[in-house]
């Protein structure tokens, strides 16, 4: 029988080698899935994990969808630290949108650098306060923010709806539910090719995440309430505050992915501005072991499955959710992989016998 | 293997019982032998192994190597189900009961056969009159009293109608007066030709109960002895292997100004499983020990939540320190006025496991320790150099500040936590439970360290289970029960069995005298 | 057909994915463990029923295959979380999001074919009574089916000596199995219980409620679900009662929608999701009342020692 044996020390091989293991995994039954589906393994692995790796054009489309995922799984691995699972940055990433659309929308004369500027504070602003909501009610309430922070993915979706059909709708857009095209200003300046500001921006919320798990009280007081909530109160260490914390801080991020998109990538405000990217990124943290270098790391291999289903999808002509069943399958394995790290396995019977003749003298 | 021509076949009988987790032998070639109607004392420090050796009686645990004979027939007790059935029943330590749910229906799952709620209820009753347990088969565990609690474990146990019965630390949880009604209930039962076991650390305990003892150290039998041959000191240096030392209390000095002065605090219970706080007063001098005594679950982590800010009062007045009144001030308000805290849990509560040394220093001087943590940033290194002068100081062994707290034995942890209050020099100590689970060596220099702390000019109070620690550190001893303080006397002036009366709430107030009455 | 007879027969056809779902995670988070991905587990349940009742001509067919479906697709949580121990919010979150890929993986090709609608029941004379035959003899299988089900759970918990090991081993996993109760193996088969009742919940929405496979037509079923089963505060007879307001605020939204008063579609949609988080507050608030009724190992691994 499998037994599990609780390790004295998380293990530091293993926190590095169980998301590998996972990956590789990850591989081979993705491997069987092309299989089952009609496709040669070999050929089908290729077009989905390293053809987009191969040119110039791909690269880029991988750094600008790992932006999106990079800047809420950096919000996210400080949540869920925190023991606080905001599963709802789907949501704050539209309000983000739509809080800083608001600028090219209805002042649309106003188009210079401090407007852009203006658009991501509204960003993280919006994206912020739509998270503070079930933040707020867990700490006056008591309610589970899980639940709380899902529904209002839902609500923020139907508000974008509403608002790209109705108000603000482009009057000469022919009757397309978009907003005006964003231009000038009001467009994220590009480093090389697609990729833009926000980019830069990811990058420095994962410093700002470093800076503060390993180097201020913050993180420390974020760590204890996540792993212990009483050791937390006897340090002096306020749960609500760090739920509320936590919150604003994911979900501005998450805000900030929402009008990179729409300034960055999209370009005009739209029905549907993210292919589950709030929910991709729940994967990212937990991938990343909620550490900001793991972070990166898994943010770009999400962003290889977003580029690999699409590419997939036109090469092979497999089906759209591709990515997002191998995006489920790929968590399912690192949290099995994660169990190494904490426990060590061990098979009681044989190993059982062992100890038996070793102690059997005694008898 | 020869059978020994003994004229009595024991009830019991462990041969060579061996039991490895990980690294650590739990249990090294343990034998042990139970006579019908005899109360067998099973002796030994926290990890010497007794649990272990009676999980694996009790079929909680499958030994490595060895074996169990029942009457002179070996048995494979594979779950704790087979070993009611063969006849071994348990009463835990930490109870096993399930709170949100009855009292009968508690029973209910430890027994096997049908599901016949009426008829269960009236056996319940029988048994309960016939050794004297009262128990209300419809109150929800919850709602009920630790000694109540006991008495539905033990009347659980009786119904599979055991042989064997294994206690394990019956009494840690009960009144002196409570443990004497247990001991009755016990010779009632070994009279009737049934094996106790009887895992205590309370060697008086020993010496009044029980025929024979074993003796356990490191995992293995050290001894086996007739109790009552032996001074309590003698059956002492056996569990620890080396003299135990004694804790010495010069006389107190003059004590000055209060440090602590809590007047009339009353709090409504935090939660559905929890003691409310009511209307207490209490002043810790400077220069003195003050002990709390009660049986667990009276509202001492309340109070200890109270005392260090963990929980705010409802109003102002009711708690000052130093002077101060911090009624509505948080923990590390009261810090920063020279105040420190040792809760009772170890991990989880003091110390976060899974974390460093250095980060647990952290914990509780972030805010008060302008060196380590400045403007929300940590200093590192300047956090490592208190943390190592801790280690140093106050005797940490196997520790470096980089190690988890985890992985520290109880009783360095617990120096660590110590070492942590004092090195600030505190004016004001709050210890609940300081020696829980400590080895005996650790718990004297523990027990030392608040004596020397309080004759250095702190004030320190201690609340604690153990009469025998309240006795030999405090000054002056109040009681804690359903949530009231008695007021404290001097220690002098106090008998075991007047403070036994405390605990059991013969000062009540708020509850009227006919709980006292009928315990 | 009445204007009220209609609204009745809606509000049950919107209550019974429902109470499915919830009853078979009440049946989950009374054994100690928290199941996120009643969603997931919906939409597996969903595809699998349309595609097996279009193949086999079967809704009654499709409807069991669901159910299957919904204890397969469960069965890497019940490994992560019994076997591995691992985060069962992660792990549910995992099985939420694969459960949906999965569904819309192999849903693709049956997306815009029409389906296969569940018989209702027709008892001559009883299903012909105004209002009160349609109601109560007019209903498909699984209506009766989500009633029986309810009334079985609430039976077994608190009735039947499993039902009370299960309570046991949701208060309190270390006391369980120091009695000896096989805590692990309760609690795969409350999980098992609990997908299969999920995977019927889907069923229903492919063979019954819309007999057709849309991508995302669970449409965050499982997740007010899971609210639900809060809100009932883990009893049965009260997730009966939850299920059916909720259900009467989804048909609301669809009444308002359908006659128009000017106010926004959007809006009238986002009612289920506002009314969840309304009724969460409501039970969240009293928290002396979720505490007592919280199963105590709710979302704890369990690691035995031996």
């Amino acid at each position: 029988m499998m037994v599990l044996e609780k390790r004295a020390a998380p293990s530091r091989w293993w926190s590095i080698g169980a998301p590998l293991l996972a990956l590789g995994m990850a591989v081979v039954l993705g491997a069987l899935l092309f299989a089952v589906l009609g496709h040669a393994p070999s050929r089908a692995l290729y077009v989905y994990f390293v053809e987009p790796l191969t040119s110039a054009w791909s690269l880029e489309e991988l750094a600008v969808k790992a932006t999106p995922l990079m800047l809420i799984g950096a919000g996210l691995a400080l949540a869920y630290r925190a023991n606080v699972w905001n599963i709802g940055a789907e949501g704050q990433l539209i309000m983000g949108a739509i809080a800083g659309s608001a600028i090219p929308i209805l002042l649309p004369g106003w188009n210079d650098a401090l407007a852009m500027l203006a658009m991501l504070l509204l960003g993280a602003a919006g994206g912020a306060a739509y998270a503070a909501i079930p933040a707020w009610l867990k700490n006056r309430f008591n309610t589970n923010e899980i639940l709380t922070s899902l529904m209002l993915v839902y609500v923020a979706g139907l508000f974008l709806d509403w608002l790209v059909r109705g108000p603000w709708r482009d009057p000469m857009g022919f009757n397309f539910p978009k907003s005006v095209a964003f231009d000038g200003w009001h467009v994220l300046p590009t480093l090389t090719g697609r990729v833009h500001l926000g980019f830069v921006l990811a990058l420095l919320a994962v410093l700002i995440l470093w800076v503060i798990v390993h180097h201020m009280r913050a993180g420390l007081a974020v760590r204890v309430q996540g792993i212990a909530p009483r050791a937390a109160r006897f340090g002096g260490f306020s749960a609500p505050s760090i739920t509320l914390g936590v919150m604003l801080f994911s979900g501005a991020l998450a805000g900030l992915a929402g009008i990179g998109e729409v300034a960055g990538a999209i370009g005009h405000l739209q029905p549907s501005i993210s292919p589950g990217y709030g929910f991709a990124a729940i994967i990212v943290a937990v991938l990343g072991r909620l550490s900001p270098i793991g972070v990166v790391f898994a943010a770009f291999l999400l962003a290889l499955t977003y580029l690999g289903g699409e590419a997939a999808q036109l090469a092979l002509n497999m089906p759209a959710k591709v990515a997002q069943a191998f995006q489920g399958l790929l968590l399912f394995l690192i949290l099995a992989a994660e169990v190494l790290v904490h426990y060590r396995i061990r098979w009681r019977g044989r190993a059982h016998g062992a100890a038996r003749a070793r102690q059997g003298g005694g008898a | 293997m020869g059978e020994t021509a003994a004229e009595q076949q024991p009830l019991l009988e462990v041969r060579g019982i061996s039991r490895v987790f990980g690294t650590l032998l739990a249990n090294d070639d343990v034998s042990l032998a139970v006579q019908a109607g005899e109360i067998h004392a099973l002796l030994g420090e926290n990890g010497a192994g007794k649990s272990t050796l009676v999980k694996i009686i009790y079929g909680a645990l499958r030994p490595d190597a060895g074996e169990i004979r029942l009457e002179g027939k070996r048995v494979q007790l594979q779950s704790p189900a087979q070993a009611r059935k063969a006849g071994i029943g348990m009463v835990f330590q930490h109870f096993s009961l399930f709170e949100p749910l009855s009292v009968a229906e508690n029973i209910a799952l430890a027994l096997d056969g049908a599901h016949d709620m009426a008829a269960l209820k009236q056996r319940i009753g029988e048994v309960s009159a016939q050794y004297g347990l009262p128990l209300d088969a419809d109150a929800m565990v919850a709602d009920l009293s630790v000694g109540e609690r006991q008495r539905v474990e033990i009347v659980r146990c009786l119904l599979a109608e055991p042989r064997i019965i294994i206690l394990d630390e019956p009494t840690s949880v009960l009144t002196p007066q409570e443990a004497q009604a247990l001991f009755a209930t016990l010779r009632q039962l070994a009279a009737e030709g049934r094996g106790i076991i009887y895992i205590t650390h309370r060697l008086e305990e020993v010496r009044e109960l029980c025929e024979r003892a074993t003796i356990m150290r490191h995992g293995r039998v050290v001894a086996e002895i007739a109790p009552a041959d032996h001074s309590a000191r003698e059956i002492a240096r056996l569990m620890v292997g080396s003299e135990v030392h004694d804790v010495s209390a010069p006389p107190m000095a003059e004590t000055g100004a209060p440090v602590l002065h809590v007047r009339d605090l009353t709090l409504p219970a935090p939660g559905p499983f929890a003691v409310a706080l009511y209307e207490i007063s209490l002043d810790v001098r400077a220069g003195e020990v003050v002990g709390i005594a009660g049986v667990a679950g009276n509202g001492q982590r309340e109070l200890f939540a109270a005392l260090s800010g963990e929980r705010l009062a409802q109003n102002r007045g009711a708690v000052f320190i130093a002077g101060h009144d911090v009624s509505l001030k948080d923990i590390n308000a009261r810090r920063k006025l020279g105040a420190a805290f040792v809760p009772e849990e170890r991990l989880g509560h003091a110390c976060v496991g899974g974390m460093t040394l250095l980060e647990n220093l952290l914990l509780t001087r972030h805010a008060v320790d302008a060196s380590v943590v400045r403007r929300g940033m940590i200093d590192h290194a300047a956090a490592r150099v208190a943390t190592q002068r801790v280690i140093d100081e106050y005797d940490v062994r196997n520790a470096v500040p980089e190690r988890l707290a985890a992985a520290l034995s109880g009783g360095n942890l617990q120096k660590f936590i110590m070492g942590r209050a004092l090195d600030r020099r505190p004016a004001l100590l709050v210890v609940n439970q300081p020696t829980w689970g400590v080895d005996a060596g650790a718990a004297a220099l523990i027990r030392q360290q608040l004596i020397d702390l309080a004759r250095d000019g702190a004030g320190v109070l201690v609340i604690s289970q153990d009469l025998d620690e309240i006795f030999e550190v405090a000054d002056r001893i109040a009681v804690i029960s359903r949530g009231e303080l008695s007021a404290p006397r001097p220690a002098a002036e106090l008998s075991r069995e007047e403070v036994g009366l405390l605990m059991a709430g013969a000062h009540e107030a708020r509850h009227g005298t006919v709980h006292a009455a009928q315990t | 057909m009445s204007g009220l007879e209609a609204f009745v027969l809606t509000v049950m056809a919107a209550a019974t994915p429902l109470l499915l779902a919830a009853t078979g995670e009440l049946v989950v988070e009374r054994a100690g463990v928290l199941n996120l991905g009643v969603e997931g587990m919906m939409a597996a349940g969903a595809v699998v029923a349309f595609a097996v009742a279009l193949g086999t001509g079967s809704a009654a067919l499709g409807a069991l295959a669901g159910a299957l479906a919904g204890v397969l697709v469960v069965l890497p949580f019940v490994f992560l979380t019994q076997v591995l121990a691992a985060n069962q919010v992660a792990s549910g979150l995992a099985l939420a999001l694969f459960g949906l890929g999965v569904a819309g993986l192999f849903g693709e090709g049956y997306v815009g074919q029409p389906g296969v609608r569940l018989e209702k029941l027709h008892v001559p004379a009883l299903s012909d009574i105004p209002f009160i035959g349609p109601v109560l003899f007019g209903q498909d299988v699984l209506v009766y089916v989500s009633f029986v089900m309810t009334a079985a759970v609430g039976w077994f918990l608190f009735r039947t000596r499993w039902g009370l090991m299960l309570r046991a081993v949701g208060v309190n996993h270390h006391a369980a199995h120091a009695l000896g109760h096989p805590v692990r193996l309760v609690r795969t088969l409350a999980i098992l219980f609990g997908g299969a009742m999920a995977g019927l919940a889907g069923a229903y929405l492919s063979v019954s409620y819309t007999p057709q496979w849309v991508e995302d037509m669970t449409a965050g079923r499982g997740w007010i679900a899971l609210a639900l089963v809060v809100f009932a505060t883990w009893r049965p007879v009260r997730v009966l009662a939850g299920a059916y307001l909720f259900g009467a605020v989804w048909i609301m939204g669809l009444h308002a929608q359908a006659a128009g008063y000017g106010l926004p579609p959007q809006l009238l949609s986002a009612l289920p999701y506002l009314a969840t988080i309304v009724a969460l507050v409501v039970i969240s608030r009293n928290r002396a009342l979720t505490l007592a009724n919280t199963p105590a190992m709710i979302g704890q691994p369990f690691v035995p020692e031996r």
